[in-house]
């Protein structure tokens, strides 16, 4: 125990050093290159920019290169201090962003968990059934989320719905595949003590095989939800109006790299939480045997 | 075999698919209520399906198995499994595995009566300290401990055990021989078990059903135990009447059971009363194989 506090401890500090290594090379490689040298302009039409508006020697960096720290940091700062605000259609604060991206694939992966459970189970306890779907299974499995996009943009003709229906598309694979495999592959033993013992079809599988398959599951949907997660951002690229992916495009277009760089960090900090999240039902579903 | 037999075995045969010559045929035994009866017999005669059919998991393919006069179709409540490998569910405490069986038998009662039960056969077999733990944290002999308690908390009339001590270390396969040996004292309990252990079938069983090898295996012969009903452990081994049964035991495993195999053995199998009989021999040695014991071609 003690052992292992100390390896966490150590290992938490190389990922600082690490990343304060990272920051420094992001600094060192954006420091501007000395103003008005770089700009190849003479004083006096660097005096007629600055009359414009425009100072070179403030904004060659950001016009040239990639964003500094500092510039980092005041976009970091700007959007979590207001994470919620609404100016129109295309100036929305990124928890707005956020929360239609995170209904978005709530809806997707929920309606996908509703059908691939229970299908998965009627495919694990049936080798008739598995045999049936095996097929379609293997077809539709390996298509890209985003091929289904243009037929679901023309059949539902919403595409917000369209993009939940992208989301279901993908999530439903792992989940019933593993759900299959999971409940086909519960212990005979633990069946024949339901059997021994009268229990009913319906108390088996809520009491025997669903928390027997419960890892398998489990991992299934956590598998989906990063998949989910994947493809929501792409899919809102393609269809816009709101969403995390949707504000990546947009700052794209204002070329605001920083807010892009920002947007980036959130997909990645949120996609580690949900996953997070199944990691920590796993750990509470699993079993020692 | 008498016809008021409690359990009654008639004619029993199961071949598998794919395969001429049945794993066994023309098994017949019955079993009287209170009684308990081992079966012993190389790997491969066909013990395990026997003891599923009898539990209602597998179906034979000719002949009939009778319980209290009516004829065994499929699993019941009344017939408590103790399984080869505990086969507890790992992701329910020890409380909540033998509740799930005990909620099986008796589905209206309340939770504190179910509580009642499962505390009243944790103790029986002495586990009360470990009963709100998972299975992965107990020992072999635990688990196999959890199993039986299971098996008897539904309090069925008869006990199926599929060599329950199999995977357990000496010592602690005779502590729960004990154990067992006073449970179904204490209740009067009827019990069909599977071994591979000679001395574990003489300390408890009242008969044994000895089988010959597959294929076409069958009841060869059925050993009356001489030794008293009280015999203990500790001092079984004592006793010269304990060898001569034994003897007779491993020479039926050593020798007969090969040449009794191909249905070569008798289809209605004798009752043989080792050591008291006058013939048997107090040291060990070879029995011939006899003809004369009814054995059809």
């Amino acid at each position: 125990m003690n052992a292992t506090s100390r390896l966490n401890l150590q290992a938490g500090f190389v990922s600082v050093a690490i990343l304060l290594v990272m920051l420094a090379i992001w600094h060192f490689a954006t420091l501007p290159s000395s103003g008005a040298a770089a700009t190849g302009l003479t004083p006096e039409q660097i005096e007629y920019q600055k009359m414009l508006g425009k100072d070179p020697t403030k904004g060659a960096k950001a016009n040239n290169g990639f964003p500094t720290l500092t510039q980092m940091r005041e976009t970091v700062v700007r959007n979590l201090a207001s994470p919620f605000y609404d100016n129109g259609p295309n100036d929305k604060g990124i928890g707005i962003q956020l929360g239609h991206s995170l209904l978005r694939v709530a809806l997707g992966f929920g309606i996908a968990a509703l059908v691939a459970i229970p299908l998965g189970f009627v495919i694990g306890m049936s080798p008739l059934m598995y045999r049936a779907l095996d097929p379609f299974i293997q077809v539709l499995k390996p298509i890209s989320p985003l091929a289904w996009m243009p037929l679901a943009l023309y059949t539902i003709k919403d595409s917000s719905i369209s993009g939940i229906f992208v989301i279901f598309i993908c999530s439903v694979w792992p989940m019933l595949l593993n759900t299959a495999f999971g409940v086909a592959n519960v212990r005979r033993e633990w069946l024949n003590v339901a059997k021994t013992l009268e229990v009913p079809p319906m108390r088996t599988a809520f009491e025997v095989i669903l928390p027997a398959a419960a890892p398998t599951i489990v991992t299934g949907m956590r598998i989906s939800m990063g998949i989910a997660w994947l493809v929501i951002v792409a899919a809102e690229m393609l269809v816009g109006g709101t969403g995390i992916g949707y504000f990546v495009w947009n700052e794209w277009n204002n070329l605001s790299l920083t807010n892009v760089i920002f947007a980036i960090l959130v997909i990645g900090v949120v996609g580690m939480a949900l996953d997070m999240l199944f990691a920590r039902l796993q750990k509470v579903l699993s079993y020692v045997e | 075999m008498s016809s008021d037999d409690f359990l009654r075995v008639e004619g029993l045969a199961k071949t598998y698919p794919g395969s001429v010559e049945p794993v066994f045929d023309s098994v017949n035994f019955g079993i009287a209520k209170g009684e308990f009866v081992c079966i012993i017999g190389h790997s491969g005669c066909g013990k395990t399906t026997i003891l599923n059919v009898l539990a209602g998991l597998e179906q034979a393919s000719a002949g009939h198995v009778f319980m209290d006069r009516r004829e065994i179709a499929g699993p019941s409540l009344e017939r408590g499994v103790v399984f080869q490998g505990h086969a507890l569910m790992p992701w329910l405490s020890v409380r909540k595995n033998i509740a799930f069986a005990v909620r099986s038998k008796w589905p209206d009662w309340s939770a504190q009566k179910v509580d009642a039960q499962v505390e009243k056969y944790v103790n029986l077999v002495g586990l009360s300290s470990a009963i709100d733990k998972k299975p992965s944290a107990l020992s072999g002999g635990m688990k196999q401990r959890v199993g039986i308690a299971r098996a008897f908390a539904i309090e069925p009339k008869m006990l199926l055990l599929d060599e329950p001590f199999g995977a357990l270390d000496a010592l602690t396969r005779g502590t729960i021989q004990d154990e067992l040996l006073r449970i179904c004292a204490e209740t009067h309990q009827t019990v069909f078990m599977i071994t591979h252990d000679v001395d574990e079938a003489i300390l408890l069983a009242d008969r044994i059903l000895l089988m010959s090898n597959g294929p076409q295996a069958r009841v060869a012969e059925i050993v009356r135990n001489t030794m008293s009903r009280d015999r203990q452990r500790a001092t079984l081994h004592h006793d010269p009447q304990f060898y001569r049964v034994r003897n007779h035991l491993v020479d039926f495993l050593v020798a007969r059971s090969k040449e009794l195999s191909h249905g070569r053995a008798p289809t209605t199998p004798p009752e043989v009363t080792p050591g008291l009989s006058g013939d048997e021999p107090p040291s060990a040695e070879i029995i011939p194989f006899q003809p004369h014991h009814g054995a059809r071609q």
